[in-house]
């Protein structure tokens, strides 16, 4: 199976091992990846503020960069549920690129997503072994994909990984207050609702957070290293990875949030 | 009992104070409530528990009794109203015939200030001096309180909260809960102070004591006034739902009876009521149904022992018809049942007077900016991390954060923006159009929050191994500009040495891992 890995800026920039395991694991289950060297970005901070115009020009940008994908998979929730949600709309009085953007609709995917329902992989049979205290996460856009919090395929799996000590997050779902420039407009509002989320974090004792979207891990992760809590962001992709063998363990190694 | 007679500000009308809350000056600024809400966390914790305890009362009870279908009764509610609203004319056309065959005199009203000369009309005409009114957010839109306060009309709140926000000189701060910014030792200093009556937080105790002042007043008004849930358009019928009994008081003791009501509030048949009552209270409070359901169909008639002489149903647009005429009508949908507010985190922490307005909340942040003004009320579209914890808990489906963009969408394209945020967006915009110009950014900024991660001594100065440099990184503390609210309450962490794109290539050359 053909899979275009859609890798996404924050995560091309900020998080580039998210984007490893990625490859890693979708290899391992027999997917040839390939990474479209032309793509930038969805476009959904544009979006997201009111700049349709410039936000469309970046989406006709992805229908082009994808046009020969079988597949497009991505580690970010809320940059699937950008073209999964806003495409289509967006380019509706587009006729060139109209039906360019149902075509790249159907075909992309959230990482897990495409294992549970294109790889039809059962994640609690997949053998991962990744000792460790953890809770998740459920970001927000992940409802833009029609996923429930309370029925996750990320905690369904991390139930059944062995070893893992896995604790519920209280409001597991609940807004971690990224919203991308919200967070910087409305920095009160947004470092309210992350302290809260911090908070819940603390109360399970984990010692590491599954985060399934580079935003929320900014954020989430900033406001712990501010508020003293001392515990490691993983992706979803990565704890398969490392549980799995395809990479070694990030707790491993000192070289990572170095602090002297 | 004679607390009746002790009271004194009950009948007062709303000091420069309660009106500024929410009708403040203009434009509006969200940020000095939202920041006095924020730093007082105590403050706010009735409202955290109050909000968070609705929302998952919500889930449970609809996750129960919907199951697999929430979804699907949720989209049934939102194509009744949205058929209603498509055809809004047809259905006022028929309500106003059905409901003036019952005996009900329908009346319209453009703007607010027309609904209450009506409503103060009426009153003059009839000679009525006291007026007992169950909840209604129409009438704090329309500001009726102090128009007949105005026109020497004395008017008591009967819906407990309501009541006590007019002792205490407030007004609500949600849709449901009207004093869910209050606690109970602060009613009981109220009812001390405003009713002379001895301390307590005792709710039972503080109920009944609200109970008989307000017997007194169903007994003596002249007049009823209240809101309405929904109209019917194929019987004329107004339904109220209330949990008090008040609402049913109100509109059948006194000889006259006047009902505000948004226009948008028809439905086409009766049996709709099925689908939206079945959510309504459930979405709410998670109550089945309201205590009291009340469906009235005219005044009352000859051989009924009950009900009003006159029935008045006053027609309200304020607004509303721009809103049906736009791209945003589905808006219009709203039922009010409070959901969005409850589960809306930024609601949470700031509390509802923090919107400047009459609607709080998701849907008030939606809705405030088409009734009075975009150019005013800027703050409200983008005060949103559009979570979408709204949508889902909608019962009638608004797709509240896509609304929220399309706000946004029309202050950039009607010049509301800064000129400062267009520059951003613009050069941002155009820099991700190239992928040299892309990796250009990207490079800036690496080198940029690296040496600043540097500086503060988060990041060793080291040669990074072939893995760190997809790993190691450091954090910022202190960024200026536009990005100083992100720092201001967390850090950020840096870029890596090297990006997801340079490991690729690296591979792709068949010397990386």
């Amino acid at each position: 199976m053909d899979v275009s890995l859609f890798v996404t800026c924050l995560t091309d920039t900020f998080y580039p091992r998210i984007g490893i395991a990625l490859v890693k694991v979708l290899e391992h289950l027999g997917c040839r990846v390939a990474f479209p060297q032309e793509q930038t970005c969805c476009g959904q901070p544009l979006y997201n503020n009111g700049y349709h115009a410039d936000a469309r020009e970046l989406a006709r940008r992805m229908i082009q960069v994808f046009e020969h994908s079988e597949y497009v998979v991505t580690p970010s929730g809320s940059c699937a549920a950008m073209v999964r949600d806003y495409y289509g709309e967006l380019l509706a009085a587009d006729p060139a690129h109209r039906h360019g953007a149902k075509a790249l609709t159907a075909k992309t995917y959230d990482f897990l997503e495409f294992l549970v329902k294109v790889l039809k992989v059962d994640l609690t049979e997949l053998g991962i072994r990744w000792p460790g205290r953890v809770t998740y996460h459920f970001s927000c856009h992940l409802r833009g994909l029609d996923m429930d919090p309370m029925r996750s395929d990320t905690e369904c799996m991390l139930k059944n990984v062995e070893g893992m000590d896995y604790t519920r997050l209280d409001k597991i779902d609940l807004c971690c207050g990224f919203g991308g420039t919200f967070a910087m407009k409305y920095p009160q509002i947004s470092g309210a609702m992350v302290k809260d989320k911090v908070d819940c974090i603390r109360k399970t004792g984990a010692q590491t957070v599954v985060s399934n979207d580079a935003g929320c891990t900014m954020n989430i992760s900033g406001s712990c290293r501010r508020q003293g809590l001392d515990v490691e962001f993983i992706h979803v992709a990565e704890v398969i990875a490392e549980g799995l063998g395809l990479m070694d363990s990030s707790k491993e190694q000192d070289s990572r949030n170095v602090s002297t | 009992m004679s607390t009746a007679t002790t009271a004194h500000s009950a009948t007062a009308p709303l000091t420069a104070h309660g009106h500024e809350i929410l009708f403040p000056p203009l434009p509006y600024d969200i940020n000095p409530r939202a920041d006095s809400a924020v730093s007082n966390p105590d403050g706010q914790k009735p409202i955290h528990a109050s909000t968070s305890g609705k929302d998952a009362t919500r889930k449970k009870v609809c996750g129960e009794v919907f199951g697999e279908d929430y979804d699907t009764i949720r989209g049934l509610a939102g194509e009744i109203k949205q058929h209603a609203l498509d055809h809004l004319d047809h259905y006022l056309e028929q309500f106003v015939d059905r409901a003036a065959a019952a005996g009900v005199q329908v009346h319209f009203a453009a703007t607010g200030d027309e609904a209450n000369a009506i409503c103060v009309d009426i009153a003059r005409r009839n000679d009525c001096r006291l007026c007992v009114k169950s909840k209604s957010m129409v009438t704090e839109e329309t500001q009726l309180l102090p128009a007949l306060a105005h026109a020497g009309i004395e008017t008591i709140e009967t819906d407990l909260g309501e009541f006590i926000l007019q002792l205490d000189n407030d007004v609500p701060s949600h849709i449901v809960q009207p004093m869910i910014h209050k606690n109970r030792a602060s009613v009981g200093r109220t009812f001390e102070r405003e009713l002379g009556v001895p301390y307590t937080d005792d709710p039972n105790r503080l109920v009944s004591i609200a109970h008989d002042y307000l017997r007194q007043k169903y007994l003596h008004a002249d007049m009823g006034i209240s809101g309405g849930n929904f109209l019917v358009a194929e019987t004329g019928s107004l339904v109220i739902c209330t949990n008090e009994g008040n609402g049913r008081l109100c509109t059948s003791v006194p000889p006259i009876h006047v009902a505000f009501v948004g226009i948008e509030k028809l439905v086409p048949r009766l049996e709709h009521l099925n689908v939206l009552l079945k959510l309504l209270a459930r979405s709410s409070t998670g109550q089945p149904l309201t205590v009291y359901t009340h469906i009235m169909t005219g005044p009352q008639r000859g051989v009924e022992p009950d009900g009003p002489r006159q029935m008045h149903v006053i027609l309200v647009d304020n607004g509303r018809s721009r809103i049906l005429e736009s791209e945003t009508r589905e808006l219009l949908r709203c039922i009010r049942c409070g959901a969005c507010l409850n589960a809306c985190p930024v609601y949470r922490n700031i509390g509802g007077h923090s919107y400047g307005a009459v609607y709080s909340g998701p849907i008030g942040a939606l809705i405030t900016p088409l009734f009075r003004g975009l150019a005013n009320f800027k703050d409200l579209p983008h005060a949103s991390s559009l979570c979408g914890a709204c949508y889902v808990a909608c019962p009638v489906k608004i797709n509240i954060p896509k609304y929220l963009i399309h706000l946004r969408e029309r202050m950039v394209d009607g010049g509301l923006s800064t000129l400062g945020d267009r520059l951003f967006h613009r050069v941002w915009g155009w820099s991700l159009r190239y992928p040299l110009t892309y990796r250009l950014g990207g490079w800036l900024q690496k080198i940029q929050f690296r040496r600043l991660a540097r500086r503060n001594g988060s990041l060793t100065p080291n040669k990074p191994s072939p893995r760190a440099a997809y790993e190691c990184r450091g954090w910022v503390t202190k960024l200026s500009g536009k990005f100083s609210g992100w720092t201001s309450q967390r850090d950020m962490p840096s870029p890596t040495p090297q990006s997801f794109r340079h490991w690729w290539r690296k591979r792709e050359a068949g010397h990386g891992e």
